[in-house]
């Protein structure tokens, strides 16, 4: 496994990258469609787009949010262990790339920012999406704000502190 | 097995769905595990402006998009097709605060006097739906990733950077739920 360390525009601000160098027709994207579809069903399912669960998770009143969220780093940092430890390959035999995050005041700052609207909309960008395929309408309104917030980020981007 | 399926799943099982997520979008794209990009991308393709933020290769990218229509589609399925006939699950303790906060709908995922078409153009759905969705866009980017990017992925793959981030949202959202939630459900 490699750890990539880039530089580009798309690897700023960013922890979700393609790390992937070939190019495919587009309906081998049909994979990452059914991987959402699974894990928007365990979103609802396990009630973790429920407004309710995240105001329980910050008044520390239920264990739920605290054990989904800690189970999967748990899982998820094993299984990065075997792919590292093996030298796991793609399906296409790519070798596999995670790349490296910088520390700058951002995370800080942008954390706090996005911890405060995290528990007024009870929604990360994640749960966002569910909503909206849970027949919540009016969080597409939310989701245009958050896309309007992402935006004037990117506009401000250079007059702020990193 | 569908009766099972229909009850609210417990922590453990959405634990490992979505952690066994990092592991699968790796090996079957070299793909890193995050959401929040794609309001990113969506900037980048409608909209970039003279922003360079939003000047890049957002094609390469579209897995985020399909990513993104399968969580809206699962919603969907979940919720017609796999519902839990109960209310769902509220601890006691937030249902009563909440309740002396002036929340009434404990029913459904989203209470339906705080979150709806009608209470979107009042003072206080404003804050609720488009404010929160300001901070959530905004902060997201700013910090770099959201909970699947830093919390989920960035933790799995043992980056301190990614620690500092999830330690502010949860600052974040403390402050939030215990100080800016109750004033905003007072207006």
């Amino acid at each position: 496994m490699k750890n990539a360390e880039n530089n580009d525009m798309r690897h700023t601000d960013a922890v979700c990258v393609n790390e992937s160098q070939i190019a495919h027709p587009w309906w081998y994207n049909l994979k990452y469609l059914v991987i959402g579809i699974v894990f928007g069903i365990t979103f609802v399912k396990a009630e973790i787009v429920s407004w309710f669960r995240i105001q329980e998770m910050f008044q520390l009143t239920s264990f739920h949010m605290y054990g989904v969220i800690g189970t999967a780093v748990v899982v998820g940092a094993i299984s990065i262990q075997i792919i590292k430890r093996f030298n796991i390959k793609t399906v296409y035999g790519e070798e596999i790339v995670i790349s490296e995050k910088k520390f700058n005041k951002g995370q800080i700052y942008g954390g706090l920012m996005f911890g405060i609207g995290w528990a007024i909309t009870g929604a990360c960008p994640g749960p966002l999406f569910a909503h909206i395929g849970a027949g919540f309408t009016v969080i597409a309104v939310t989701f245009i704000s958050a896309v309007a917030g992402t935006w004037v980020y990117g506009y401000l981007r250079d007059k702020l502190p990193h | 097995m569908l009766e099972l399926i229909q009850q609210p799943w417990p922590w453990y099982v959405a634990g490992i769905f979505i952690g066994l997520t990092v592991p699968t979008l790796l090996i079957v794209g070299n793909k890193s595990f995050g959401i929040s990009s794609n309001l990113r991308h969506i900037c980048a393709a409608c909209f970039p402006g003279n922003v360079s933020f939003f000047k890049y290769d957002w094609k390469k990218e579209i897995w985020n998009w399909f990513f993104a229509a399968g969580i809206v589609m699962g919603g969907f399925l979940a919720m017609n097709f796999l519902a839990n006939p109960d209310a769902i699950e509220v601890a006691n303790a937030t249902k009563s605060n909440l309740r002396q906060a002036g929340v009434t709908d404990f029913t459904n995922l989203l209470p339906a006097d705080v979150f709806s078409w009608d209470a979107l153009l009042s003072l206080r759905g404003f804050f609720f739906m488009i404010v929160g969705g300001f901070l959530v866009g905004f902060g997201t980017r700013y910090a770099g990733g959201c909970t699947s990017g830093h919390a989920i992925m960035g933790l799995s793959s043992l980056q301190w950077p990614s620690l500092v981030a999830t330690i502010c949202f949860m600052i974040g959202g403390f402050i939030s739920a215990w100080f800016v939630v109750p004033f905003l459900l007072s207006l």
